[in-house]
């Protein structure tokens, strides 16, 4: 399988879904 | 008087931004222009790059990255959530330390690995310090999926430190 960070379109994407996971994340602790 | 105690804080959150512009400005100028150009310069030209222009901008890379961190304690220290941030405002139902804090060890993350993957490899790739052609073409795969790596975090750990105090600070 291809490393997605080989591609920088998948790596900025992965980085926007890491972005709502943190929201996500900051919500459930606070 | 303007110099007080909130003009000093206001004083280091903007060298903050300055050190952390300098810092992500390069990471994503090594990402998104000099990295994908690489395979389009003629062999010829290639050192233009590989011994003027990455050296220079790894320089100013690597200490704006020291800069953001070090400035971004000293801020999180005078704003007096430096505790609660390290914790991630666990206990605290602060959600702006919260977000401050996951931000916090992002960046933390993203530094240790300039100074301790990025640049230790990139020092081989370049031809900085002896190494093999096989050690080279191992540190130059290493240090460009690290910048990778961090390319991606720089996306979280932005939205973290800018809805910290835009966001959260507002909702709760």
């Amino acid at each position: 399988m291809k490393n997605p960070l080989d591609s920088l379109g998948q790596t900025v994407l992965l980085g926007f879904i890491l972005a709502v996971v943190a929201h996500l994340l900051i919500r459930a602790i606070a | 008087m303007f110099v007080t105690h909130e003009w000093w804080e206001f004083a280091f959150r903007w060298l903050h931004i300055m050190s952390g512009v300098m810092w992500i400005g390069l990471l994503w100028y090594f990402n998104f222009v000099q990295t994908p150009s690489m395979p389009k310069i003629p062999d010829e030209q290639k050192p233009a790059i590989s011994k003027v222009i990455a050296p220079t901008a790894l320089f100013w890379f690597r200490w704006g990255a020291m800069a953001t961190i070090v400035t971004g304690l000293i801020l999180a220290a005078m704003s007096g959530y430096l505790g609660s941030a390290i914790k991630l405002g666990i206990g605290d139902h602060v959600g702006k330390n919260t977000a401050i804090g996951l931000g916090m060890w992002l960046g933390t993350i993203m530094w240790f690995n300039v100074w301790f993957i990025i640049w230790p490899n990139q020092k081989k790739a370049l031809g900085i310090v002896n190494a093999t052609p096989d050690e080279k073409k191992k540190a130059a795969r290493l240090a460009g999926l690290t910048s990778r790596v961090n390319t991606m975090l720089s996306v979280p750990m932005l939205y973290c430190m800018a809805s910290a105090s835009h966001y959260f600070a507002i909702t709760g």
